[in-house]
């Protein structure tokens, strides 16, 4: 049993701020497709086509019958604890900061063997459930614990630093007048979070909901537009150093393509609002958040990113917007390779059209602003990096996986 | 015992067992100390450089050379080349080969070598860079290299035969005992059980008199026919058997056996000899479980009862059971792939008389044993010889 997380004491500003270490970074390509798995919180192994053998480590050959046909699928989780030690003395710097480190030797149900770390509370001889999470260099790694629920469990110290609980952290949700942004500061103030800080852009101008965040205990409205490089460099003076997971909720949805507009007014405005927006919070609060991704239990975690799923599948009704979330996806794997040396997350929710008043004339289904905020804390908790927020996109998911084509020429109509 | 088929090593002879003396770090390469070995083999044998027609080279850090590259940096011009990257199961591996190349006259005088160097920081670069499946499944994983691996199944092990840390501990304070009449041993102070069971942990259950210390040094031996020996007045010691096996036991959910156990009967029936009738026995001691493990995969007790084994002998040099004489990679150091040599080296001057203070009286037969590659979850390659002085 593992004693509960405590809230981190105020912080000395004359003590240096730790840096952060990277955990063993190099992986074969091969090993990669745990990596992909792992993003989406599915835990698969290679399996052999021909011999139905599982296999691990990642290999190129089947070692029951030399097929070269393994393909990563989702396995079952389940196996048991074998043997475990205590890394005391470990050679690298990530982990002889984090020692003593806890790893395991685990028989997998369905056959192979897998080093993992292990949740404190996972007893040699008893079974355990597996999972691929990313660490802090954002590679897969398997991740043992115990069958059963225990107390406090996700507050085990192996297991924080492959998440970024909103616990005790605290949080930016860029747009407070946005339904999607009151329900993400409700959401990551039930979860935990010590101060939910909420962007308000020209705060003098009424909006609905305002007496959700206004004189709330752990929630501050702060002045933040955006598209405004001043204004997000002017909010990062002030609270850059204590933002730990940044939630950008920033939202401008118009309908139209290219040949029934005129002119590039509403696409600049699509620009500068998402994607210049994007870069204006990125230069103001990365920096930052990249140099505190070992500052104790509140250090900084992730940068969550809010995105249409058609940001990967161009939606011609709303084909501007659509390329604006495009850019504002290519540009999300960017921050993910810069703040990576800080082990700080970058997690892309996908939805469907929201259930707001942009989307009006879109037929269901469509996703209810407190379903989004929800898949962001469970993507938190989860140490998550790509998540298909309800049906609309989940479906796209799959039909891209399986032809783009097809995708493309559905969606024209 | 199982009859061997294979061809037996007749008139095939180890020769001029050469340790280059280890430091604990090295500004030197890899290169400078397996120069040092030939040149001492060279001295000790009483040849030329060019009579040397054979090489086998193992190291971890000569960067991007192997055996090739030796021959142009030493000036050899031989006719039999290998580099035999097997960690602790190098040397068996490498005498292996020697043996039936000289035996088929494809070379005359093989040099068996193996250096390392040891910088700073260059343990922990073998250590992220050991293997594909380290790299991706065992590395990442609290970066505890060997130490953490070897945990597992040392745990494992001692959970499932009853060992305590006393059993296991009995072997290395022995191995510190040897270790303190051999000149060149890095280790210069006395161990006593106490302190071994005091120790710092390193990776539970392995503490620190559980680990080996690295360093740089090397390791050489010739190999040849009897008659070269003879006409070159080299006293020589005649192999009579050996065993390799890799990834034996794939099976096995966890390691509590290595690939000796599948050769055993093999390896004395080649040799027509038993257990009992050996002199001088030196395993690979890189934990002192793993020399448990060996004690009854290599048929000197049943499986499980290794620690009964280590509690009713005396293994130090004057013991009932001489064992690692020079104090072992334990406490004479692991100086890289030089480690797979340090217990046949030794072997071959026991039997040769030319021990000096780790003389074991009257040795004339003995046992070396290698191991390595812990590529993932165990050790994957195992050998054994048995060779045998001139007197007996």
């Amino acid at each position: 049993m593992i004693d509960p997380v405590q809230p981190p004491r105020r912080k000395n500003p004359l003590l240096r701020t730790r840096l952060p270490a990277s955990p063993p970074r190099p992986r074969s390509r091969t090993s990669h497709g745990f990596t992909r798995a792992a993003a989406e919180g599915r835990f698969v192994l290679q399996r052999c086509e021909a011999c139905g053998a599982f296999a691990y480590p990642a290999r190129e050959a089947c070692p029951a019958c030399l097929s070269a046909g393994l393909s990563f699928v989702d396995a079952p989780r389940r196996g048991v604890l074998l043997a475990e030690t205590t890394a005391r003395v470990p050679s690298d710097v990530y982990f002889r900061e984090r020692a003593p480190w806890r790893i395991g030797l685990v028989k997998m149900d369905c056959g192979p063997t897998m080093v993992a770390h292990l949740h404190a509370d996972c007893v040699e001889g008893a079974p355990i459930v597996m999972s691929f999470q990313l660490d802090k260099s954002g590679q897969a790694v398997a991740f043992a614990r115990p069958e059963e629920e225990t107390p406090n469990m996700a507050d085990d110290r192996q297991w924080r630093e492959m998440t970024a609980d909103p616990k005790f952290r605290r949080v930016l949700v860029t747009n407070g007048r946005s339904v999607i942004g009151q329900e993400a500061v409700a959401a990551l103030k039930a979860a935990g979070a010590k101060t939910v800080f909420v962007g308000v852009a020209e705060p003098w101008r009424p909006f609905a909901g305002e007496q959700l965040l206004r004189g709330q205990q752990g929630i501050e409205v702060v002045t933040l537009d955006v598209s405004d490089e001043k204004s997000a460099a002017d909010l990062a003076a002030d609270i850059g150093g204590k933002v730990d997971i940044l939630v950008n909720t920033t939202e401008y949805v118009r309908p139209g393509g290219l040949l029934d507009r005129r002119g590039t007014s509403i696409a600049r405005d699509e620009i500068d609002q998402a994607y210049l927006g994007f870069i204006n919070l990125a230069q103001a609060f990365g920096p930052a958040m990249r140099m505190r991704g070992a500052d104790g239990v509140s250090s900084s975690a992730a940068w969550v990113n809010i995105l249409s799923v058609h940001a990967l599948a161009n939606w011609p009704a709303f084909g501007a917007y659509s390329a604006s979330q495009a850019a504002c996806l290519s540009l999300s794997h960017c921050l993910r390779a810069e703040l990576r040396p800080g082990g700080v997350k970058v997690m892309n929710l996908f939805t469907g059209p929201v259930d707001t008043e942009w989307f009006q004339t879109v037929p269901p289904p469509k996703v209810a602003p407190r379903a989004v905020a929800q898949a962001i804390v469970s993507a938190l908790r989860g140490g998550l990096e790509e998540i298909y927020v309800g049906d609309v996109a989940e479906e796209i998911r799959q039909r891209l996986a399986a032809n783009p084509k097809a995708l493309e020429r559905e969606l024209d109509k | 015992m199982t009859n061997s088929l294979r061809t037996p090593y007749d008139g095939i002879v180890m020769a001029a067992p050469v340790t280059i003396p280890y430091a604990r770090y090295s500004i030197e390469s890899a290169q400078w100390w397996i120069g040092r070995a030939l040149s001492a083999l060279v001295a000790r044998a009483g040849i030329r450089v060019s009579d040397i027609d054979g090489l086998c080279v193992s190291s971890f850090t000569m960067g991007n050379d192997s055996g090739i590259g030796l021959t142009q940096h030493f000036g050899l011009c031989v006719r039999w080349l290998d580099t035999i990257p097997l960690g602790g199961a190098s040397a068996i591996a490498a005498l292996r080969k020697a043996a039936r190349a000289v035996q088929a006259h494809d070379a005359d005088i093989v040099a068996c070598v193996a250096g390392d160097t040891n910088h700073v920081d260059s343990f922990r670069q073998t250590l992220e860079s050991f293997s594909r499946f380290n790299q991706d499944a065992v590395y990442p994983y609290g970066a505890g290299g060997a130490n953490a691996s070897f945990a597992l199944i040392a745990r494992n092990y001692m959970r499932t035969f009853g060992v305590t840390r006393e059993d296991v501990g009995k072997i290395a304070v022995a191995q510190r005992a040897n270790a303190l009449r051999n000149p060149h041993a890095l280790m210069k102070t006395p161990l006593t059980i106490e302190q071994y069971l005091a120790a710092r942990p390193i990776s539970d259950p392995i503490h620190l008199f559980d680990c080996v210390m690295p360093c740089a040094g090397a390791e050489a031996f010739l190999v040849m026919r009897d008659e070269t020996a003879a006409s070159l007045g080299l006293p020589a010691a005649r192999l009579l058997s050996t065993i390799e096996r890799h990834n034996a036991f794939a099976d096995d959910p966890m390691q509590v056996r290595g690939g000796w156990a599948m050769d055993v009967g093999e390896l004395y029936a080649m040799a027509g000899v038993k257990p009992d009738d050996l002199d001088i026995v030196q395993t690979y001691d890189d934990y002192p479980v793993i020399t448990m493990m060996q004690f009854e995969d290599l048929g000197f007790c049943n499986k499980g009862e290794g620690a009964a084994f280590v509690r009713q002998h005396d293994l130090t040099i004057d013991g009932d059971f001489p064992h690692n004489t020079s104090g072992g990679q334990l406490s004479a150091g692991q100086a890289g792939a030089a480690g797979a040599y340090l217990g046949l080296v030794e072997g071959l001057r026991q039997v040769l008389g030319e021990a000096g203070p780790t003389q074991v009286k009257n040795a004339k037969l003995g046992l070396a044993a290698g191991f390595g590659m812990i590529n993932y979850d165990r050790g994957l390659a195992s050998g054994a010889a048995i060779f045998a002085g001139p007197a007996r």
